[in-house]
């Protein structure tokens, strides 16, 4: 396969993609501007970051009020998982010239790398340019939607009024993300640790409490997988 | 409402814009071909299911002002929305079903 056919099969397992990514972004355009903050703001954001979940746990603890440290920490913490994509892709994209890696490191989104490393560990023989040229195809329509989503719902978002409650849809905004995550017993686990953690632990100043919970719920869900292996349960 | 001064905000995206970078690069960029340990990577699987349950949680168990117990409608379009996530695999049809849940019961109970 050379680069460009790589790059034209990617962009076709790519392109129904847009139709996950467009109404994401519209909803934390929507949000932000809601929350408070102005168009370009909300822009950049999505542009410089794009990571739906990170920014929207960034904007809801501005709203809370935490400290600013607390702020990047934790949604620093919800794109840990960006290191596991990093890891699991150095192996096929390492050989690849440092900008082009650097490049798909920024456009590292969730779809993107569940589309490429199902093909690259389906076809590990690929040369690294097709690879690098099927995870460009996969990103290359997503990233432009993730944009111009934002921008659509924070326009949107400056043209309701702010008497209009829409506080509670960030809420539904985030279970909807966490639902299809729970697919095992472990991440179930881990979720519930979540909660409970979050609100015996709710007094402690500075937002820390959340810390505390993830903490303590990463080492539950950890916990669980390792006790479904010995059991033989965990596939 | 965010009260933080602009300069916060621009701080907030430009650390979060940063970090996320240097997440996504690590290996790819600067640490090569080596592998995360094994017991780094079961931690990690579950940092998304770990954080965002927990942010929400006040929200949604919590009383609001004024009141003692936990609002049932948030609770019910809470749940519906988990619900729908966790059958249908699909984050958009569960957004969907919440606000949707969360409009009807509104009418029906709060009008």
């Amino acid at each position: 396969m050379t680069p460009g056919q790589a790059f034209w099969a990617g962009l076709k397992i790519g392109a129904p993609f847009v139709l996950v990514v467009a109404p994401f972004g519209a909803v934390f355009g929507v949000v932000a501007t809601e929350a408070g903050l102005d168009i370009v703001q909300t822009l950049v954001f999505s542009i410089a970051v794009i990571a739906g979940a990170a920014q929207l746990t960034a904007v809801e603890l501005m709203v809370q009020d935490a400290p600013t440290l607390i702020v990047l920490l934790t949604a620093l913490a919800v794109n840990l998982r960006m290191a596991m994509y990093s890891a699991s892709l150095a192996p096929h994209l390492g050989a690849a010239p440092v900008w082009q890696r650097a490049l798909m490191s920024y456009l590292m989104v969730d779809q993107a790398y569940a589309i490429g490393v199902q093909q690259f560990e389906q076809h590990p023989d690929m040369p690294v340019g097709a690879k690098v040229g099927y995870f460009f195809g996969a990103v290359i329509l997503l990233c432009p939607t993730w944009y111009l989503a934002t921008l659509a719902g924070a326009l949107l978002g400056t043209a309701i009024p702010p008497s209009l409650p829409v506080g509670f849809a960030v809420p539904i905004a985030f279970l909807a993300l966490i639902g299809p995550m729970l697919r095992t017993l472990a991440h179930m686990v881990a979720a519930f640790v979540s909660v409970v953690g979050a609100l015996i632990f709710a007094f402690v100043p500075y937002n820390l409490g959340l810390m505390i919970a993830a903490i303590l719920a990463m080492g539950a869900g950890a916990l669980v997988e390792l006790w479904l292996i010995r059991r033989g349960r965990w596939s | 409402m965010i009260q933080q001064s602009q300069g916060t905000i621009w701080l907030v995206i430009a650390g979060l814009a940063i970090g996320s970078f240097l997440l996504r690069f690590s290996f790819l960029g600067l640490i090569g071909k080596r592998q995360l340990p094994g017991w780094a990577l079961r931690l990690l699987r579950y940092t998304p299911v770990a954080v965002i349950p927990g942010l929400m949680a006040p929200q949604i168990f919590l009383p609001a002002d004024g009141s003692t117990l936990p609002d049932p409608i948030k609770l019910a379009a809470a749940a519906i929305t988990v619900a729908v996530g966790v059958w249908s695999r699909n984050v958009i049809a569960a957004m969907a079903a919440g606000v949707s849940a969360l409009a009807v019961l509104i009418w029906l109970f709060q009008s």
